[in-house]
């Protein structure tokens, strides 16, 4: 064992990537579930995105097309999800199990032939002058540019929640759709136009794992990412910077975990990775004594009865 | 322009025919999936719901129809005792691997010891596995309030791991020569969960399968339990008004569900299976929710889709091998019936009406 071969610089640079693809899962999922709506099918969406955006940019050699093409996979494999919760009206528990057990199938037919291929480089951004600062710069600023779309995103979430009129709106239809629709406005469109930006999100998210942080396909590669999203939203409190938080923490504890499993700790490599689903629950129990700020018709199905 | 008109009453009818609807528009969209892939629909089809019961070879594909069906049952009766409560137990796969684990280490704990009472010791060492998994997100739920559709399944990578450390380490052949992977359970013969009638495919699991339907039919009808659980899922308020106790059900639904996945579990491991290796888990917990659902969470209907879906894997094998199909077009296909009956509910709880353009 060395732990003194583990660089605290690389360490907290690789927690950023690793922290990534959660937060884009997350920020889609917060949108969907402040809208009312819970969709368990993260993980399903995720998987998808990874292998739509790896195929399209190994065909077109582009990775920027790839993300885009993992963006419109998931919010397609989400229009599914809509047809079966806004449209059929079924139970959103069930309906998002549906849509993972599916996508972890699709998935895996439609990455068939490309099993060991290696994806093009999208290639780090170094920001002219304040890249280079020692220990900040690596840290900070030379990252893929998605990784910074990320925190973008995050950004514009919280300010469209917190100071627009289309915020307020979602927030009313996702706190009460009876009295959202007694105002006048569309509950069914609203929460269609939020689950599709989740899958989207979602898509981009697992594409996110398949092009920059492994990068290459495998079946069933999100391994859990999509769930632990999920329970990163409930950790956030349904607010977007918490989910940042979040995410940061959950990457810190899988980048530590693998980098004590390079390093030789005498910790078995099961116990180590086994470590961040366990996290989760802990994290989970301490936080589940306050439920108060979870959207008040969260999985309820709106049906207007006139 | 169409709108939906809530029924006062679920239509019966339409709850017995959603599922058939189903697997009709499944084999449609099957099909066309089947073409894209460049095969013959027709035939892909036809091989996968007629040869393993009626072809050439159905000697062979019948007794693996109740091998392969067993743990689906046995899996989803569980489960729906809690889906129909609006307890989500999605953590099936980790509980099954639990109780395969247990099982197994309780049986070869005894090796090469030869008596009657080891393989029954291994059936409670299993169920009990399989509780014992399901009882940390029912304890969770019950004491903290803690979601227990995410803990549970976040067990199932916890179990995943578990399994792997078991397959290197505890449970690894002495004579294996280093590979990994436990002594197998069938050539142990106190511990070797073996047919019943040689050649019918029918294993102690098949038994407690059929038992745990009837168990459960008489629990939801003649019990009173049974009928707490029917009224929380189908009245939450009349429930509470009626002093039904959440926790209790909570436990119970959790642990009995939990107990028959590691049942499971423990009957493949120590029959078809023979070995705890790192692969060992195929995924039935997961496909147990389909076959549940399928079911309409009724015993009997569970009893059916059961058969059903372990009909598509056996006949999935056989389009694999004759006419190359990918396994994961059946995983598709499977993933398809559980889309199709949620979306054909719509017309169990819904009537549709073409609107009038008066104006009320």
């Amino acid at each position: 064992m060395d732990l003194g071969e583990i660089n605290p610089v690389l360490l907290v640079a690789s927690l950023m990537v690793a922290a990534t693809p959660l937060l884009l899962a997350a920020i889609g999922e917060l949108v969907v579930e402040k809208a009312g709506v819970l969709n368990l099918g993260v993980e399903g969406m995720m998987i998808v995105g990874a292998i739509s955006g790896f195929a399209i940019s190994v065909e077109t050699g582009s990775p920027w097309l790839g993300f885009i093409a993992a963006a419109i996979g998931g919010a397609v494999l989400s229009l599914l999800f809509v047809l079966l919760t806004q449209v059929a009206l079924a139970n959103q528990v069930a309906s998002g199990l549906a849509l993972t057990l599916f996508g972890l199938g699709f998935s895996a037919l439609l990455g068939q032939s490309y099993v060991g291929i290696k994806p093009p480089s999208m290639g780090d951004i170094h920001i002219p002058l304040i890249s280079d600062i020692p220990v900040i710069g690596p840290i900070l600023f030379q990252h893929d540019p998605i990784l910074y779309v990320g925190i973008a995103l995050t950004a514009a979430v919280w300010a469209t929640l917190k100071y627009t009129r289309v915020g307020l709106i979602l927030r009313a239809v996702g706190e009460n759709h009876d009295a959202a629709h007694a105002l006048g406005y569309k509950v069914i469109k609203i929460r269609i136009m939020a689950i599709l930006f989740g899958g989207a999100c979602a898509g981009l998210g697992g594409a996110y794992i398949s092009l920059i942080r492994v990068p290459q396909w495998t079946e069933g590669m999100t391994a859990g990412v999509g769930w632990i999203a999920l329970a990163l939203v409930v950790f956030a409190s349904w607010k977007p910077w918490r989910a940042l938080l979040g995410a940061y923490l959950f990457g810190g504890i899988t980048v530590l975990q693998l980098n004590l499993q390079a390093a030789g700790v005498a910790i078995p490599v099961e116990y180590l990775a086994m470590s961040p689903y366990i996290i989760t629950i802990l994290v989970l129990v301490i936080l589940s004594a306050d439920k108060s700020s979870a959207p008040a018709s969260l999985g309820r199905t709106f049906h207007a009865s006139h | 322009m169409i709108v939906l008109e809530k029924r006062p009453q679920p239509s019966k009818a339409w709850s017995y025919a959603t599922p058939l609807v189903a697997v009709v528009a499944t084999m449609l969209f099957g099909g066309i999936l089947f073409a894209i892939l460049g095969k013959n629909p027709v035939e892909a089809i036809g091989t996968i719901f007629w040869e393993p019961l009626f072809g050439e070879f159905a000697f062979y594909y019948r007794p693996q129809l109740l091998v392969k069906g067993a743990p689906l049952v046995l899996i989803a009766i569980g489960l729906s005792l809690g889906f129909r409560a609006g307890i989500w137990n999605i953590g099936a796969e980790g509980q099954y691997i639990m109780g395969a684990i247990f099982g197994a280490g309780a049986g070869l704990a005894f090796y090469p010891l030869d008596a009657f009472y080891i393989f029954p010791i291994m059936v409670i060492a299993g169920a009990f596995g399989g509780w014992l998994w399901a009882m940390i997100p029912a304890f969770l739920k019950v004491r903290f309030g803690t979601n227990e559709i995410l803990v549970s399944l976040m067990l199932v990578y916890v179990a995943e791991q578990m399994l792997a450390s078991v397959s290197l380490g505890l449970l690894k052949n002495p004579e294996g020569f280093g590979f990994p992977g436990s002594r197998n359970l069938q050539a142990y013969d106190s511990a070797h969960n073996a047919e019943l009638i040689a050649g019918s495919g029918m294993h102690w699991g098949v038994v407690t399968a059929l038992i745990a339907v009837i168990f459960a039919y008489v629990l939801l009808n003649r019990h009173m339990l049974g009928f707490h659980i029917r009224l929380t899922g189908e009245a939450p308020r009349a429930a509470k008004f009626a002093g039904v106790n959440p926790a209790r059900l909570i436990l119970f639904c959790l642990g009995v569900s939990g107990a028959l996945a590691g049942l499971a579990g423990m009957f493949e491991v120590s029959g078809p299976s023979g070995v705890v290796s790192i692969d060992f888990n195929v995924g039935y917990g997961f496909t147990a929710i389909i076959v549940a659902f399928l079911g309409r969470l009724h015993p009997v209907g569970i009893l059916l889709a059961g058969g059903l879906m372990a009909l598509t894997y056996i006949g999935g094998e056989i389009a694999q091998s004759q006419l190359g199909l990918p396994a994961a077009a059946i995983q598709v296909f499977q993933g398809m019936l559980l889309f199709f009956l949620l979306a054909f509910d719509l017309l169990t709880n819904y009537r549709i009406r073409a609107a009038r353009s008066e104006v009320a």
